[in-house]
């Protein structure tokens, strides 16, 4: 896949806390990423590695020790309607409705808007994710996967520029979760919305995306690889494990967290966080088909690099 | 046979009541030792003394006296003596003119505080201090300052509802899920809109909780602070009758206070199961 529009950009981003004893605990340092309008990115990787951490800053509610975050040729500074949002616990707003819910997001983000349009906006969201009928139900009446939906609805209906999503799934029977990947996967495609999806699930990293960020164990925590998902962007659920490559991809993922995550960076003695090694698995062994970030240049906003995979 | 737990509950209260009235009734049918005496001495000893009748009231002399009050409970008959209607309409316009000052007073304070960890420490000592004062202890100097009795009984209803909303409402503020505010903040929302769409529904419960505690210490506070100003109130009015020695009147006014004290309750707890949300 050619890099041509390079829209997200993380930018050496670290973040530390301060230890007992004067000393500071790391949590990742000098991370380097970069994303495409309209791709789906999954980052993999074990508990406490810092994922969630790296997507708060993404969504602008955390800030960087160090380092800086690219969103279409702009430091993000704090939070903004461009990124939306889905939570891992839906945090919907239980005193209102389904309707209330996404009728908040969409008059925050127009503000002028009458009633009557935020009414309509909010109602085609709620459409889009099954929900018609429930506009007046409260969150204590629905379904965790119902709830889920909302918060999708939610975050669609400010028609953000990207989608953060903090293990969306995660909370959801495995039956749920399947009708929810499938809908996040249609809704994505269909508005060619850039996401950028946090998980501990494989086969769900394999369905959704388009490139998958392997993060090792914290705290020291680095960007391994970038695997790119060979799989057919028309891929179907229902057939996706019988893809030759299927196996491949999974393996590959799954010897990394099982085993690799823990030992990478020491046994990766040349690494550069700045240029994470691309990797096809299922083509001869994992060849490593490009550096992510060629341009060695000095990255300044406004600038738009091109880079060859 | 099995009924309803209500209604089972209500059997149980009315023959909890019912013995209570009748052990009430026994104990105070009369003593029966009547002494011999003088007619004229007689009508000067009442008739404990003349007829062995018990210097406490019973419940049917109790019952015949409320139901005068329910009969007539606005009249007016000069300063000492007015409805008992009257009497608990003064108490309760003190209480609410002081409850709803401390309300206004209370709760922006308690959102600063809630909102503020700066603040939350600044102000913490005081109200440490001031908290525990007993709301009489500020009488004397309600009284010096403000040079008005009535006045000075409803600034001790505003001192004592105070605390516990102020706390409530700072707590509640405090505490409000950190996703919650999250959401507010990656929709952009600006800090006032988000004080009055996300945290003061979310700290609602809490803050209406305060709010039922503080009516409730005002509805205490004001017999005693009435009892001490005088004049007017149900306060007053407990302390008249005992000075009129009419055990009936108090007994009375004591079920007439918590009757009250009951409703103002109820409605902060309507209130309360308003803003509440299940989660």
């Amino acid at each position: 896949m050619a890099v041509t529009d390079k829209f997200v950009s993380l930018e050496g981003i670290a973040k530390r806390y301060p230890a007992p004893g004067g000393a500071t605990t790391s949590i990742f340092e000098n991370l380097w990423l970069a994303m495409n309008r309209g791709e789906f990115t999954c980052v993999i990787g074990h508990s406490g590695c810092g994922k969630t951490t790296v997507l708060n800053i993404l969504a602008g509610l955390d800030t960087p020790s160090d380092g800086a975050v690219i969103v279409d040729n702009l430091a993000i500074e704090g939070p903004s309607l461009d990124r939306a949002v889905i939570f891992q616990g839906h945090s919907l707003l239980p005193w209102r409705t389904v309707m209330g819910n996404v009728a908040y997001a969409v008059s925050s983000k127009w503000r002028r808007w009458n009633a009557a349009q935020v009414r309509a906006q909010s109602q085609k969201f709620i459409d889009l994710v099954g929900l018609t009928g429930a506009e007046h139900k409260r969150p204590s009446e629905l379904s965790g996967g119902m709830k889920q939906r909302v918060g999708i609805a939610r975050a669609l209906s400010i028609q953000p520029k990207m989608m953060l999503m903090d293990e969306p799934f995660s909370a959801l029977d495995a039956l749920t979760r399947g009708t929810l990947q499938d809908e996040v996967r249609r809704i994505c495609q269909e508005t060619g919305q850039t996401t950028f999806m946090i998980t501990h699930d494989v086969d769900e990293a394999i369905y959704l995306a388009d490139r998958i960020v392997l993060m090792t164990n914290g705290p020291g925590a680095v960007l391994a690889e970038i695997v790119e998902n060979p799989l057919p962007r028309d891929r179907a659920r229902i057939d996706i494990h019988k893809h030759p490559l299927y196996y491949a991809v999974r393996n590959h993922i799954i010897d990394f967290l099982v085993m690799r995550s823990r030992t990478f960076v020491g046994v990766t003695p040349g690494f550069d966080p700045r240029h994470v090694p691309v990797v096809r698995p299922g083509f001869a062994e994992p060849t490593v088909a490009a550096a992510s970030i060629t341009d060695p240049s000095p990255s300044l906003p406004g600038l738009t690099r091109q880079s060859i995979a | 046979m099995t009924r309803s737990l209500p209604i089972r509950a209500a059997i149980v209260s009315v023959a909890i009541l019912f013995t209570f009235l009748m052990a009430w009734h026994i104990a105070t049918r009369g003593t029966g030792t009547v002494a011999q005496m003088d007619p004229e001495y007689a009508k000067l000893m009442g008739l404990t003394a003349t007829q062995g009748k018990s210097a406490m009231p019973g419940p049917i002399d109790v019952g015949a006296k409320l139901w005068e009050h329910i009969r007539q409970p606005f009249y007016d008959k000069g300063p000492n003596d007015k409805g008992v209607g009257i009497q608990l309409a003064y108490s309760i316009a003190r209480v609410a003119i002081g409850y709803l000052l401390a309300v206004a007073v209370a709760i922006p304070i308690g959102f600063l505080i809630g909102m503020s960890p700066l603040m939350s420490r600044a102000l913490d000592p005081f109200i440490q201090v001031l908290k525990p004062i007993s709301p009489l202890a500020w009488m004397p100097l309600a009284l010096y300052t403000i040079k008005d009795s009535g006045l000075s009984a409803i600034f001790v209803i505003f001192i004592c509802s105070l605390w516990p909303m102020m706390i409530n409402t700072a707590f509640g503020v405090a505490s409000v899920r950190k996703e919650w505010l999250n959401v507010a903040r990656t929709l952009e929302v600006g800090t006032l809109r988000r004080a009055f769409t996300v945290i003061l529904p979310a700290a609602a419960p809490t803050i209406v909780t305060g709010m039922r505690i503080s009516i409730g210490i005002a509805w205490l506070v004001i017999v005693a602070a009435e009892m001490l100003v005088g004049g007017t109130g149900i306060g007053y009015f407990v302390w008249n009758e005992w000075n009129n020695l009419s055990i009936t009147n108090v007994i009375n006014a004591i079920l007439l206070i918590g009757l009250v004290g009951m409703a103002l309750d109820q409605i902060l707890a309507r209130a309360a199961r308003a803003v509440t949300f299940p989660e």
